[in-house]
């Protein structure tokens, strides 16, 4: 499974990474932002997209508005693992279309969970 | 500023010097008995009284208008100074904290792992010398014994040591996640340094000029929507203490229950 990670911070990109790899998904790619990140998945055959929000030029949640606009890209699924932890930026996250959604600081076993989750109704679905 | 007041003092030794040339026609008029000429110049200085009234009023107003700009611009700098400044404080304090848990996770987890990591090295070095002896037939059969036993548990022992050593480094991996957070809350408050900058640099050209022009006005409004920026565009962790405190915020039990609620 090709994975991109797309977070500002590369300790966070580099963290998400480890815990892929121990999970077993070794085919990851990283993006510095929202701007960067969509040329590549519009070309880049990607099964799961991982992402920050707070990220300038283009945030987490305009870049996931644009994956569900464009026809190739909307079904992708895609996690977003963020601080922002407002009630109200769930909400939209959520209305945007977002999987699933993980909260700043997390854990191994939390990222573990959602992604089961997230690829358990794909398949269930499909 | 200086300008001004100079061209005020300039026009008011004219004044100065018109009122006492018509007072001293005004003493030669009534010496003379010509009362005619002598009511028209008492009118007239009566009038140029007036005036010079008016133009003070006019310098007050003016005083006044510029007093009230700064103040204005004050109002920005002042809320920076009671609610942005103590808020900026907190989130510094937020990284403070967040550094030192995360340094003292790192330095939890190395120094639980290096001791194991020596024994593990020492008892490698003691059991390759005893397989060396073994090897070139070396070694008595008791000896063997008690090596093959050695052996087994040194194995057994360090099967379970390894993994103790990768969760440790899993745990130093994790705890690198504060320089994200903190980042993130750095920036923010470095916005809040520019904003303080702009607003002091506004308050310095304000006073320079004494009016604000349009431009200036534009830019103070624009510079007052900038910290309640949309929460589309992300705002970084949330931070005890702050602002922040007044927005509902979840950890990620709420995040799963609104989420299920929403039909995820």
């Amino acid at each position: 499974m090709k994975i991109l990670i797309v977070d500002d911070f590369s300790t966070m990109r580099r963290i998400i990474k480890n815990l892929l790899r121990d999970l077993g998904y070794n085919n990851t790619t990283e993006a510095d932002d929202g701007s960067a990140a969509l040329p590549m998945l519009k070309n880049g055959n990607f099964d799961f997209l991982i992402t920050d929000w707070n990220m300038p030029t283009m945030t987490g949640l305009d870049l996931l508005r644009a994956v569900r606009a464009d026809e190739h890209l909307k079904t992708l699924p895609v996690l977003m693992v963020t601080a922002e932890a407002k009630r109200e930026q769930i909400v939209e996250a959520a209305q945007v279309g977002v999987n699933s959604y993980i909260i700043k600081p997390f854990t191994a076993d939390t990222l573990k969970e959602k992604i089961d989750k997230i690829f358990e109704r794909i398949n269930a679905a499909g | 500023m200086p300008m001004q007041s100079l061209e005020i003092d300039k026009k008011e030794m004219e004044m100065r010097s018109t009122q006492l040339d018509k007072a001293r026609q005004l003493v030669t008029h009534i010496e003379a008995g010509d009362e005619d000429l002598a009511n028209g110049l008492i009118e007239e200085l009566g009038r140029m009284h007036d005036s010079i009234l008016f133009q003070e009023i006019g310098k007050l107003t003016r005083d006044l208008h510029e007093a009230l700009n700064v103040f204005r611009m004050d109002s920005r700098l002042s809320e920076i100074a009671q609610v942005e400044i103590p808020d900026a404080k907190e989130r510094l304090n937020y990284v403070v904290v967040m550094t030192e848990q995360a340094a003292h996770r790192t330095l939890n987890a190395v120094e639980e792992s290096l001791p194991i990591a020596e024994v593990l090295s020492r008892r490698s070095h003691e059991l390759a010398d005893a397989w060396q002896r073994f090897r070139t037939r070396d070694m008595s059969l008791d000896e063997f014994r008690e090596f093959s036993q050695q052996l087994g548990e040194f194995l057994q022992q360090g099967a379970g040591d390894a993994e103790l050593i990768r969760a440790n480094l899993s745990e130093v991996l994790m705890a690198q996640d504060f320089q994200d957070l903190t980042g993130q809350v750095i920036r923010r408050v470095i916005t809040l340094v520019q904003d303080v900058e702009n607003n002091l640099v506004g308050l310095v050209r304000l006073s320079g000029e004494r009016l604000s022009t349009p431009d200036q006005k534009k830019s103070k409004e624009q510079q007052d929507s900038q910290p309640h920026q949309k929460l589309s565009s992300g705002s970084g962790p949330s931070v005890p203490g702050t602002a922040d405190a007044s927005q509902e915020v979840c950890g990620q039990d709420d995040v799963d229950d609104l989420l299920s609620s929403l039909g995820f």
